[in-house]
């Protein structure tokens, strides 16, 4: 497995503490984007939620919840849209806005790359696989099946492009 | 019923914060409020579930050493606890209520499945969903 040395990949920390009342309130802004993932999070309104600075809030969102707070949102929207494409019959472009696109070619790709799979292809896969979770409330399923993305999904497209280029190299032992 | 689970605990902050919610926000009753030194245990019991007690704890010292009771703390205020459940006959007339004395909710009650279902938290961070009986 290749790991990216740089930007990004700030190592983790011996987790330094956070002050439980500031998480609380970062916990809040979570909270909001769950409620309404469809909508727009700039930091500057998530700021105001948590009633801390924008530079703070960045950096303390990341550090408590270990995502930044707009990939936070990304695997929500990418969440809601699954749970769409398999439990409605809503036409994909339908879904794409409702979970927050502004475009469905944007909302097709972003979703193969995260999910490794097309919107069309993911929903017929899906339909009628679930009935054993019948009795597990809705909403914990969903939060089960949120895309891990632990990642930017740009670098996710770049590694998968080395995968494919690295294909033919045999296989280094670990 | 003479077997079967009598209290389960929850980690709060501020457990005076905690009763003034469960109690004086959620219509819960005090069931049981023990101190000894610095130490209170404190149970709270829904009016119609005589059988079951909430356990509403402060993580603390010397029960957990500095580092616990820290790590607990952010735990619990980073919504890190695991879910909690409660059914009530009508979602939509409880949430006005809840909401009317200051709860605050995370997620609107929605009609899925054909059950209408809203979320909550604590003042510590502590998530319930609550889902109407069917």
């Amino acid at each position: 497995m290749t790991t990216s040395p740089g930007r990004g990949s700030r190592p983790l920390a011996a987790s330094a503490s956070q002050d439980p009342e500031l998480l609380r309130r970062l916990l809040r802004a979570k909270d909001r984007m769950d409620a309404a993932s469809h909508e727009e999070w700039p930091v500057r309104r998530l700021a105001r939620v948590s009633c801390v600075s924008e530079a703070h809030f960045a950096r303390s969102f990341k550090d408590a919840f270990g995502v930044p707070p707009h990939r936070y949102l990304l695997t929500r929207r990418i969440e809601r849209a699954t749970a769409l494409l398999r439990d409605t019959d809503l036409p994909i472009t339908d879904i794409a806005f409702q979970t927050g696109w502004k475009s469905l070619g944007t909302f097709g790709r972003t979703f193969r790359d995260i999910t490794g799979e097309s919107p069309g292809d993911l929903r017929s896969q899906q339909k009628g696989t679930l009935h054993e979770l019948e009795r597990v409330p809705a909403c914990f399923v969903s939060a089960a099946q949120r895309p891990a993305l632990t990642i930017a999904v740009s670098e996710k497209r770049r590694q998968e492009a080395r995968d494919i280029n690295d294909a033919s190299e045999p296989e280094e032992a670990p | 019923m003479s077997q079967g689970i009598e209290v389960v605990g929850l980690y709060v902050r501020d457990q005076d914060e905690a009763v003034e919610f469960y109690v004086g926000k959620l219509g819960f009753r005090v069931h049981t409020d023990a101190r000894n030194g610095n130490y209170r245990w404190l149970t709270v019991q829904h009016p119609e579930q005589p059988s079951f007690q909430l356990g509403l704890f402060a993580p603390e010292q010397p029960t957990l050493d500095a580092a616990t009771v820290q790590a607990m703390r952010e735990i619990v205020a980073k919504g890190g606890m695991p879910p909690l459940v409660l059914v009530v006959d009508d979602c939509r007339a409880a949430c006005e209520q809840m909401r009317s004395r200051g709860v605050e909710f995370t997620q609107e009650p929605i009609d899925r499945y054909g059950r209408v279902d809203a979320s909550f938290r604590d003042p510590s961070g502590n998530g319930w969903k609550m889902i109407q009986a069917r």
